[in-house]
């Protein structure tokens, strides 16, 4: 039963952090119908980003990351702007390969730009552990929950509440309504980028620090982890993806923990996540929150 | 409809019969022969690409994965186990196509972007097999496939003997791959042109109605899936051949290898079998273009004062050569999905058309093939 107790911040941890990536995608897609293969980029960039302005230029780490959330968020409007905009209207799987591409991209230039292999990032937290009841919870984990927590609600809280989230589930619901009521429909695409790249930032920087605070361009690597979860979630479901998210995140966690069969081998808890979103989309083939598509023949 | 449907093309198809037979001895350089025989290995694979999205509109990210898988196989049963070429080359495609066998069904229950995630899993599946059945795939080390065998009958591809002439391995193997890549295209052409790849169209512009009108989704989805799987492992066959070796590589690079051949069949023109080979021929080789040719980069940027492309880490190029190359991809996917969608198949097409105007082309019947 320890062992569930300390392995379950941790858990609840890394589902934050999925739950984060996993957001991002799914804001943008409710809002535009985009799969934005990018958004691990996003992760790669921001968290770059924070090392930038926090280790490289010396701020304090919170104006850091706020800083890179703001920097990033202007990138992926931008980025919407200039290269997905013009091609809202192509098919869906020409915009996809696109996004695929501006991954690449950025990953390369994210390589070009910082060229040393690997970076520190410093956290406040650092390799901080506290003792509860004879449970080791590590600082970053308790941070990560705190921040997830704190981003995922001030989106919802933005989403349900403000005018301009209203603006967004109606684009997202019915364009052509939206857009007849006088709702500025391409700023809500902008504005749904900049978000996922705003809570990509978070995600890239918490996801470094609790792997050693060691930054490395596989990071982006890492977001393909968060698929399951907004697969699992349903790709317009915002509450499906962080519930997703958080599922994912036990998952691995706990496989890892408790699985550890000669056998296993390594890796397994990765493929554990693939293979638990092909169960689940064999049963909802539209994810567990997801809208089930209505087909016009 | 014909294979060779008008004169232009049987033009075409002689004067690339004869490149392909005269290029080893014109160029008579092995490292040349090498990029020309990947590019052949990944032409293999990308015809069934192409047949898979092109023909029968189903995304998949998962195709490096199917390569991987064939040059497994043809390193445990050619080199481990001695097979003879036509028995390692059969179990390739065999094999490819059980894999494609068991994907296919996902198919039939997810649309769109579910299904082009379910093909990342294998990738991740793929990679975690690969790392771990040690006893088959040797795990981490890879696994060499240097001693498998390239004899069909009395001809040794790794030893060529043809009229007093010696061919090199490189040379021989070039052969082989277009050879396959021949074959293979004609294969797929005649799924093409014939009965099968009507349905596939139909399928991919309309299921709905194509199962309406008595098109089996399930039938055409999943042999399109398990076609292209076999492809595809007959291509990873090759490729394994060419580079003597197989090693697994992180999920991050298998998924930009099947960017790749999306690429790939993209900028050749989607719905080509043509086209697929066209790509494969430029894309294909593109790293290595790159690596070779990374001294043209070298003019210095000015303001920055580092050259734009460094052959090694001393340089302080602002891009290494692999990291340039990746970028290309990128920025020619975007690019060519932006501004040319139907890629340079497309522009074919459209300049014959322009060009047929009064002759006695039907352009009408050159759409497609």
């Amino acid at each position: 039963m320890e062992k569930f107790f300390q392995l379950f911040v941790a858990a609840i941890a890394l589902g934050g952090i999925y739950a984060l990536i996993a957001l991002g995608f799914v804001v943008v897609y409710k809002a535009t119908g985009t799969f934005n293969f990018a958004q691990g980029g996003f992760v790669l960039l921001g968290a770059y980003l924070v090392y930038q302005f926090g280790d490289d230029w010396s701020l304090p780490f919170f104006v850091a990351l706020i800083l890179a959330m703001v920097v990033m968020a202007g990138v992926a409007a931008g980025i919407e702007r200039v290269v997905i905009r013009p091609m809202i209207n192509g098919p869906p799987f020409t915009i996809v390969l696109i996004t695929l591409g501006v991954l690449l991209i950025i990953e390369q230039a994210v390589r070009t730009l910082w060229s040393e292999p690997a970076y520190v990032l410093t956290t406040p937290w650092g390799n901080g552990v506290t003792e509860v009841a004879g449970v080791s919870i590590r600082h970053v984990d308790m941070w990560t929950v705190g921040f997830a927590t704190l981003v995922l609600g001030g989106f919802f809280a933005i989403f349900r509440f403000t005018t301009i989230g209203i603006a967004m589930r109606a684009t997202a619901f019915d364009q052509e309504a939206a857009a007849a009521q006088g709702i500025k429909v391409g700023r809500s695409f902008s504005i749904s980028w900049a978000i996922a790249g705003a809570v990509a930032v978070v995600a890239g920087a918490m996801l470094t620090s609790r792997t050693g605070s060691v930054l490395t361009p596989g990071l982006s690597f890492i977001a393909l982890r968060a698929f399951p979860a907004m697969i699992i979630g349903g790709l317009d479901s915002p509450g499906g993806a962080v519930a997703g998210g958080v599922v994912i995140g036990v998952v691995e966690v706990m496989a890892l923990g408790y699985l550890d069969f000669d056998w296993i081998g390594s890796g397994f808890e990765v493929v554990l996540a693939y293979v638990l979103m092909i169960i689940v989309l064999l049963w909802r083939p539209n994810g567990l929150f997801g809208t089930r598509a209505v087909q016009r023949v | 409809m014909k294979l060779l449907p008008d004169k232009l093309t049987r033009m075409m198809f002689g004067l690339a019969v004869l490149i392909f037979l005269v290029t080893p001895l014109v160029l008579d350089d092995d490292f040349w022969m090498t990029v020309l025989a990947n590019a052949g290995a990944f032409a293999v694979a990308s015809i069934g690409l192409s047949i898979l999205t092109g023909f029968t509109g189903q995304v998949s990210l998962g195709h490096a994965a199917l390569l991987t898988i064939g040059g497994y196989t043809v390193g445990y049963f050619g080199a481990d186990h001695g097979w003879p070429m036509w028995a390692w080359m059969l179990a390739a495609i065999l094999i490819g196509a059980l894999v494609g066998v068991a994907i296919g069904p996902f198919a039939l229950r997810l649309k769109g972007n579910y299904l082009v995630v379910v093909t990342l899993a294998l990738v991740f599946i793929t990679g975690y097999v690969v790392e771990n059945w040690t006893s088959v795939t040797g795990g981490f080390d890879g696994k060499s496939v240097n001693s498998a065998s390239l004899a069909i009958g009395p001809v040794d591809f790794g030893e060529l003997h043809i009229f007093g002439r010696d061919f090199s391995r490189e040379q021989g193997i070039f052969y082989l791959c277009w050879i396959m890549v021949a074959l293979t295209a004609l294969v797929g052409r005649n799924i093409i042109r014939t009965r099968p790849g009507r349905a596939m169209r139909a399928v991919r512009d309309r299921d709905v109605a194509a199962e309406v009108i008595g098109v089996s989704n399930a039938r055409y989805k999943i042999a399109a899936f398990a076609i292209s799987s076999a492809m595809a492992g007959l291509g990873g066959a090759l490729y394994a051949i060419s580079l003597r070796f197989i090693s697994p590589s992180n999920p991050a690079a298998e998924l930009f290898l099947s960017i790749r051949f999306v690429a790939i069949i993209i900028v050749g023109g989607l719905g080509t079998i043509y086209g697929a080979v066209i790509g494969a021929l430029l894309l294909g080789p593109l790293p290595e273009l790159v690596q070779e040719f990374a001294g043209l980069f070298d003019f210095t940027i000015p303001i920055v004062d580092r050259p734009l492309v460094g052959d090694s880490p001393a340089d302080n190029g602002i891009f290494s050569a692999a990291s340039f190359s990746e970028i290309l991809f990128g920025v020619l996917l975007v690019v060519f999905l932006i501004f040319a969608p139907e890629g340079i198949a497309g522009m074919i097409r459209r300049l014959r058309r322009r060009l047929a105007g009064r002759s006695n082309v039907d352009p009408d019947n050159v759409s497609d093939n």
